[in-house]
């Protein structure tokens, strides 16, 4: 490639002054789905804060944040796995499990707490290593591969803790890593936690080649392949990314309710996976963003505590979630025709 | 500019040879004991007819395939690459046909993946990366902007972004399929320069295409390969186009199995003005008459199926009218499409046409399910088991009985299903793409027959094919298209495989000059717009 440089410098200034506001429109059309996520969280908060006088003040949003955490955790990891085109049906039990799981170490076998969190964590990984492996290697489909590992899930929960729940009761430590004041003043450790998680997945999505090739299996797994990425590998490493997630989420909610509840955990993947959909990513693959993830859990969250505050009975709040889902898709999809 | 170290003498004699090389998939031999030679700075031109064997040799100078016999040697050492990353680190850089792009990531996410400029090994930076592409485009002369989407560029833009990419390799040997296919003549000669740039001592090309007459601007030498074998190569300075259109085509066709044309004074019941859709098509326009079988011949991609799946409403049109039997029809579905008695046989017969689990009698009532075969939403199963039967016996279906399941049956026999689905349909216009696709060579004298009885029925067949021997022996006339247009319509006396292969291979907008010059006479183009009303062919005979 060394011959062909005469046209360089004559040419760089001029493509370079034309790629600015080009680029500039490119990332506005980009993150139109997010604006438009965020636009919608803050309509449906102003609504509810003029509809009842108890929802705005500092304990409610502090309430609406701590509720946000554990499906908010699931939605980020998942991110990752719809971007690629793929799905995880696990997530939920997965995570019960998960938290049975740190309940066996912490008061079963007296591990150290953090060295607990630390197992949970890698063995929430752990499961997600296995739902990439059935998918990758064994090519079975990710709706099924995930479908498999959440019945095993929620059954291995279920055996390992005899079916009851496992309390926290000698390790009230645990319980502060969700419910703890590390800010010294109310504000509970689970969102920090939450909001670190967030910072990380940005950074692994947008910085990291592991974030480009998430994109780019889910823009075009064949090219992606023929442009000699080992599309196997990558699609393993997130899943096992997502299922890291998965423990994290399982830790927060045992700590939270200090105690591993083994029945749990089903309902908490269509949760988080409606939370990814909301924030404008594509379950058909390679686009989507964690921002608008987090929007689209904090809607959820928003939306359930709202209609619990103006006393709307449960079984409506998931009625007006599900038209939610609905409005947010078509939505989205309606821009896309356009441009 | 390091060449290889050696001297002219101590160099190897070629580049890049292809010896002996076989391949065979389930049931076809793709390629048998093929040769090529690719010498230091050249650009070889590889040609051939669709299912000739090409995108096969390059799938397996890809490293996608292994052969089953024959070897590959890069200057004379033996080439063995067991994937896409070791053929592009080798310097084997392919270009596609269809682009290997993601369309969701930046030009210069495109061209650089899997080689990101990395910070602290995992950390990307975008910054270095924008500007090594920003770099590449500049050298390469290209008005790329690094940092827009791929799925916002224009098709000739990506092919662009495509050559970058390649390019950006250290390649040794560059291989593009058809990378004309979708650029007007202004970005034809761009990426003509920029071949030649490329070309170099320790270089050289393989440019796929079946555009005859660019090969005479780029190559150095044409090889000819025909049915997954090696024809021969000639030098193009001394070489006729003709020659090489006739060694292309290379069988002669027994000419007794030929049609006669289909008398004008036949009613016209499909006709077609000015077709157009928003991706390829532009102002298609035909006549149908009852009983003849109409042939559509193209290169790949020159909107034949799309024709088709216009006509059933599978995709919408953004212009143009069909009028059926004189009545002008709005199909916006293929039910529609069925209603009127069109039936649509895809190329996919596994995809799209059958239920490959379900039984001969379930897929061949299947379409006339609702209006013959139920009664308040209740199957009658024996009428249609007896129904299916009598298709069995008349198509001449070797099953041993209505009940098998249709991916039993072989590749003739499952195309017969499809057909009696059809007919039992009550369809009288069929819309036959590919019908001989994956059949072998004795059925598809049986599929012949098949059709040629349809016909003299009276059903009025469209027959899209690929094989030009098909084309010219089934048809009673022969629709010619290129780019989404149609480029001629041939009568039955003007339609052999030189003919065809000449309107297949013009630009649109070439002159009935180039016919001329390659001494064919007697065809013609098919007359503008505005033909609706009249027929373009009638009167002739």
């Amino acid at each position: 490639m060394s011959t062909v440089d005469t046209t360089a410098a004559g040419q760089a200034p001029a493509t370079v002054a034309e790629a600015g506001p080009a680029g500039w429109r490119v990332s506005l059309r980009n993150r139109l789905q997010q604006l438009l996520a965020f636009a919608s969280l803050i309509v449906i908060f102003a609504f509810f804060s003029v509809a009842s006088s108890s929802f705005f003040n500092y304990g409610n949003v502090t309430n609406i944040l701590f509720s946000t955490v554990v499906i908010g955790t699931l939605a980020l990891g998942t991110t990752f796995v719809i971007i690629t085109g793929g799905i995880d049906l696990s997530l939920g039990t997965g995570m019960a499990l998960c938290a049975v799981m740190s309940a066996v170490f912490i008061t079963k076998w007296d591990v150290p707490i953090g060295v607990g969190v630390v197992m949970t964590i890698l063995f929430g990984g752990l499961l997600g290593l296995v739902n990439g492996v059935n998918v990758a290697l064994l090519k079975i489909p990710p709706f099924i591969a995930t479908l498999a590992m959440m019945l095993v899930a929620q059954g291995l929960a279920l055996v390992i803790s005899d079916s009851a729940p496992i309390y926290f009761n000698d390790d009230l430590a645990y319980t502060k890593i969700s419910t703890g004041n590390l800010l010294g003043f109310d504000f509970p450790n689970a969102v920090l936690i939450l909001l670190a998680a967030t910072v990380i997945c940005v950074v692994l999505l947008n910085k990291t080649i592991l974030g480009r090739y998430t994109y780019s299996i889910g823009s075009n797994e064949e090219a992606t392949a023929l442009s000699g990425i080992d599309v196997r590998k990558w699609k393993i490493i997130i899943y096992a990314l997502g299922g890291l997630f998965i423990g994290l989420a399982g830790v927060l909610i045992s700590a939270r309710l200090g105690s591993a509840q083994p029945g749990t955990g089903t309902g908490y993947e269509l949760q988080a996976i409606a939370a990814v959909v909301i924030g404008g990513t594509s379950l058909a693959g390679g686009k989507g963003s964690i921002v608008g993830t987090l929007i689209g859990a904090l809607i959820i969250s928003v939306l359930n505590n709202g209609l619990q505050i103006m006393s709307i009975p449960q079984e409506w709040q998931s009625v007006i979630l599900g038209l939610v889902i609905l409005v947010a898709v078509y939505a989205d999809m309606v821009r896309k025709r356009e441009t | 500019m390091d060449v290889t170290g050696l001297s002219t003498q101590e160099r190897p004699r070629y580049l890049l040879e292809v010896d002996g090389v076989s391949k065979d998939f389930p049931g076809v031999r793709a390629l048998d004991d093929m040769h090529l030679t690719l010498r230091h700075n050249e650009v070889l031109a590889l040609v051939g007819e669709n299912g000739a064997g090409k995108s096969t040799l390059m799938k397996l100078l890809a490293g996608v395939y292994t052969p089953d016999r024959g070897s590959f040697r890069l200057d004379g050492r033996p080439l063995r690459v067991s994937g896409p990353k070791e053929a592009l680190e080798t310097g084997i850089s392919i270009i596609h046909q269809e682009f290997n792009l993601m369309p969701h990531l930046t030009v210069a996410q495109n061209i650089y993946i899997g080689r990101e400029p990395r910070v602290g090994g995992f950390l990307l930076s975008e910054r270095a990366l924008n500007r090594r592409a920003q770099e590449l485009v500049d050298r390469l002369g290209l008005p790329l902007d690094v940092r827009r989407l791929v799925g916002d560029l224009t098709v000739a833009k990506q092919q662009m972004v495509e050559i970058a990419k390649a390019l950006s390799y250290d390649a040794r040997v560059l291989i593009m399929d058809e990378p004309t296919a979708a650029l007007n003549d202004a970005e034809v000669r761009t990426l003509h320069d920029l071949i030649r740039r490329f070309k170099r001592e320790d270089t050289g090309v393989i440019y796929i295409s079946h555009r005859i007459d660019e090969l005479k601007a780029i190559s150095d030498r044409i090889t000819v390969i025909r049915d997954g074998r090696y024809v021969a190569t000639l030098d193009t300075a001394a070489t006729s186009m003709k020659e090489v259109i006739s060694l292309m085509v290379g069988r002669t066709l027994a000419s007794d199995a030929k049609p006669q044309n289909v008398r004008p004074d036949r009613e016209v019941v499909l006709s077609v003005r000015g077709l157009s859709t928003k991706e390829l098509l532009k102002d298609v326009s035909f006549d149908l008459r009852e009983g003849e079988i109409l042939g559509f011949a193209g290169l790949m991609g020159a909107g034949r199926t799309e024709v088709a799946r216009a006509i059933v409403g599978a995709d919408p049109i953004s212009a143009g009218e069909i009028w059926l039997r004189g009545r002008k029809v709005h199909i916006r579905h293929p039910a529609d499409a069925a209603r009127l008695r069109i039936g649509y046989l895809s190329e996919d017969r596994k995809h799209f046409g059958l239920l490959l689990e379900h039984d001969v009698s379930t897929n061949i009532t299947l379409s006339a399910l609702a209006e013959r075969f139920s009664r308040w939403g209740f199957v009658n199963a024996k009428a249609a088991r007896g129904t299916a039967q009598r298709m069995v016996g008349s198509l001449k279906i070797k099953t041993p009985s209505v009940s098998r399941a249709t991916k039993n049956l072989s590749g003739g026999n499952q195309q017969k299903v499809v057909v009696a689905k059809w007919l039992v349909k009550e369809c009288d216009i069929l819309i036959f793409d590919e019908p001989t696709r994956g059949i072998d060579v004795g059925a598809k004298e049986e599929i012949y027959r098949l059709l040629n009885d349809l016909a003299a029925e009276g059903k009025s067949i469209i027959m899209i094919s690929s094989e030009l021997a098909e084309i010219v022996r089934m048809s009673h006339r022969v629709v010619v298209m290129t780019e989404g247009r149609v480029s001629g319509i041939l009568d039955h006396a003007e339609a052999t495989q030189e003919n065809i292969m000449h309107y297949a291979t013009l630009r649109p907008d070439e002159s009935a000059e180039d016919a001329a010059e390659l001494g064919l006479v007697g065809a013609r183009a098919v007359p503008p717009t505005g033909a609706a009303g009249t027929d373009p062919e009638g009167g002739q005979r």
